[in-house]
């Protein structure tokens, strides 16, 4: 085929680009059961048996054989490049498959993708991670952080809660969390059941006993809208500078990247924007009217 | 500037067929103008014109031979640019997991696309290259490239046909896409009917246009056809059927999330989705993974998708926009307004298409200026909108 000769020339560059929609192959090292819903798979990298570098709040888009794709957040340590750490609920197709799946097997990552939480803000400040059901999950790797840069910020909180005590994720983390005298570990259910004397009630309620200073404090929330939504109000009005509160969102999201136009919430791609915004720009977006 | 005789225009198609392009540009099919590939000038819908207005398309001859005597059809170059179903992977099942059983796979290389002719694009409307630069700003400003788009996009040659022959349901002009393109092609042609004979007046716009038209055949143009060219572009300016107010249209609509026409409107919407297809900026896609019967091949498919459906939305619990006045609004809202906060232009060409297509006759000018309207009424908010 006679081609002008810069056409060739361009197309043989732009062929070289590596396909962002092509995954990477990974195999499961390890695969643990959370809760009777939750579970949580490390991966490595099937040429170079490592995991990959992100940052707190980054995601990735996880390709299950013949079955489709789905993001999932990075809930492992940020400073451990050996492995990839996801935690999922299994909810539908994919992650139910992924359920199933053992050591050994392989699944496909693009990633990681997405704005980070902004961990250095931290810096001099108190900590408040509000946390609700599996946003426990993406906030895990920003509590990793502030550990292993504990002499950074003051206080540093936890708030979670989540539907039941059988929902617990990271139970055993958590206790070990609870027994350090550096963190501060709060944990609520919806619904108590027999031997549970903790708290119950949504996290929101959670906010009013923490001890924070909240004029000096940046919170970082995940977890459902509603909740997220109601938690804000709730540290709004405790003192915590509304550009001090950070949130995750989440919409159906087809490529990660850009292209698939689906996780689109007004004038924000989640994916590409997001998923973490200051909680600024997510005021008016979060809000019952179906955008 | 130089000028084609009307019989020389197939020098055109002869110098685009001798570099190996696969020439795409209008021509009748079933009663409609559509985008096909063609081999000669002749394949063009000469002496063609078209009636266009809100749900209804008819073409119908005009007194002329004009080729490019009509507005825009239901195709748009998108469709090559960006093909309705695309493969993204291809993966084969390779021995079994030994603790689970699961099968382990391998990436299967994808085909040698390298090997697709270059495509030439003859006869795109201004609005229509402005659709294809909205498309550029999506797929390749980053902060990842879409590397099939970039491919053909690339190699694509443009040669816009000027216009001359809005329809009513039109208005390239109010969105400033059009009715003619100041760059952006590689050639540009501008059909004269006024002088005499039909003639073609071309400039290129780029070096690889510059070349071709070298091997054209042509002579200089005449200062009156160069003005009698520019009085016809001015004077198709004047006859477009619709009008938009863009003076703070974006910021407008921002503010008008809660307005009472969104719900007056989807009780006529069908959801059906047409408007999103036929317009040359939608560009929303999904992915199907399928397997052969043996599942030993797995497949990823990209295909058109619209916020028109329940499924675009989906997070587990329910879609976040269940109702066909918020899918509705989404469409004119990321057509009108949030389209600049994303990319800086709006995502709207004022090419007609959604207006002509729908089938109830839906017309986004009228919309749009309804909710411009300050007369607003609020309408009380849907119930909470719970999922996860
Ligand atoms: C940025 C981001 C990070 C996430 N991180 C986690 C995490 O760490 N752990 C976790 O358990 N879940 C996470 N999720 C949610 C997870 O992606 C969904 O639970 C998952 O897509 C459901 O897929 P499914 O096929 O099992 O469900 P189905 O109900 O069968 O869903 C069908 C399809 O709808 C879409 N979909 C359904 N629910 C969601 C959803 N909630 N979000 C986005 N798309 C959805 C997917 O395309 C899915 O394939 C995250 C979502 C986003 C957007
Ligand atoms: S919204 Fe309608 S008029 Fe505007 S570019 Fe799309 S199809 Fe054309
Ligand atoms: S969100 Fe809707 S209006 Fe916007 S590009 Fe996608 S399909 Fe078109
Ligand atoms: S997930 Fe596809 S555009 Fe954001």
């Amino acid at each position: 085929m006679a081609n002008a000769p810069d056409l060739m020339a361009e197309s043989a560059v732009l062929a070289e680009a590596p396909d962002p929609m092509r995954p990477r192959l990974f195999r499961i090292a390890k695969f643990t059961h959370n809760t009777h819903d939750t579970f949580t798979v490390a991966l490595e990298d099937l040429e170079t048996g490592a995991g990959i570098g992100f940052r707190p709040g980054q995601f990735n888009m996880v390709y299950l054989y013949g079955v489709g794709e789905i993001p999932i957040s990075i809930s492992g340590d940020p400073q451990d490049r050996s492995v990839v750490i996801h935690t999922t609920r299994a909810v539908g197709t994919v992650t139910k498959a992924m359920r199933s799946m053992r050591k050994g097997d392989t699944l496909g990552l693009r990633g990681p993708y997405g704005v980070p939480w902004p961990v250095d803000r931290a810096r001099g400040r108190d900590v408040v991670i509000v946390a609700g059901g599996i946003g426990l999950a993406p906030l895990r790797p920003v509590l990793y952080h502030c550990l292993a840069h504990r002499n950074e910020m003051n206080k540093l909180v936890l708030l979670y809660g989540t539907r039941s005590p059988v929902d617990i994720l990271y139970r055993e983390e958590l206790e070990s969390w609870r027994a350090r005298f550096d963190l501060d570990v709060y944990v609520s259910v919806d619904r108590g059941m027999e031997g549970w004397h903790g708290n119950v009630g949504f996290v929101s309620t959670l906010i009013a006993k923490a001890p924070f200073d909240a004029g000096n404090t940046t919170a970082y929330l995940c977890g459902p809208e509603v909740m997220m939504r109601v938690c804000a109000t709730e540290l709004i009005k405790r003192g915590v500078p509304d550009h001090e509160l950070f949130v995750s969102m989440e919409r159906n999201m087809k490529c990660g990247i850009g292209f698939c136009g689906h996780c689109q919430l007004g004038p924000v791609f989640i994916c590409k924007d997001g998923p973490v915004f200051p909680y600024p720009r997510m005021r008016n977006l979060l809000s019952p009217w179906e955008l | 500037m130089v000028t084609i005789q009307r019989n020389d225009l197939q020098t055109l198609f002869d110098a685009l067929e001798r570099r190996g392009y696969r020439i795409i540009s209008p021509t009748v099919r079933d009663e409609a103008i559509i985008l096909d590939t063609v081999h000669s000038a002749d394949d063009l819908p000469k002496g063609r014109g078209e009636e266009q207005s809100a749900a209804r398309y008819r073409l119908n001859r005009r007194e002329d031979d004009a080729l490019f005597g009509y507005a825009v059809g239901p195709h748009a170059w998108k469709q090559f640019l960006y093909p309705p179903v695309q493969t993204l992977l291809q993966a084969r099942r390779e021995g079994t997991s030994r603790s689970s059983g699961e099968p382990g796979f391998a990436l299967l290389n994808p085909e040698g696309a390298d090997e697709e002719p270059a495509m030439a694009f003859v006869g795109v409307r201004p609005c229509d290259l402005a659709a294809i630069r909205r498309l550029d700003a999506v797929f390749l400003q980053g902060p990842f490239q879409e590397p099939g788009y970039a491919r053909r996009r690339s190699r694509a040659l443009v040669v816009v046909a000027q216009c001359t022959a809005p329809s009513g349901t039109c208005f390239c002009a109010s969105m400033n896409t059009g009715p003619s393109a100041p760059d952006g092609f590689d050639i540009a042609l501008t059909e004269v009917l006024s002088t005499g004979p039909t003639v073609y007046l071309a400039e290129s716009g780029s070096e690889r246009g510059a070349e071709i038209l070298r091997d054209v055949t042509c002579r200089p143009s005449t200062s009156e056809e160069i003005s009698a060219a520019a009085r016809a572009i001015e004077s198709a300016a004047g006859r477009m059927g619709r009008h938009v107010d863009l003076d703070g249209l974006s910021e407008t609509l921002r503010r008008s999330i809660e307005h009472v026409r969104w719900q007056q409107t989807a009780q006529r919407c069908l959801s059906c989705a047409n408007c999103t297809m036929v317009c040359p900026t939608c560009f929303c896609s999904t992915v199907e993974d399928t397997t052969d019967l043996t599942a030993t091949i797995a497949e990823r498919r990209r295909r058109w998708d619209s916020c028109f459906t329940l499924d675009y939305s989906y997070i587990h619990g329910g879609s976040v926009r269940p109702s066909g006045m918020s899918r509705y609004r989404q469409w004119i809202m990321h057509k009108m307004s949030t389209w600049v906060d994303q990319y800086g232009t709006y995502g709207c060409t004022g090419c007609g298409r959604c207006i002509t297509w729908c089938p109830v006759g839906i017309d986004i000018t009228q919309e749009v200026a309804a909710v411009q309207h300050p007369s607003i009424e609020s309408v009380t908010p849907p119930r909470e909108n719970v999922h996860g």
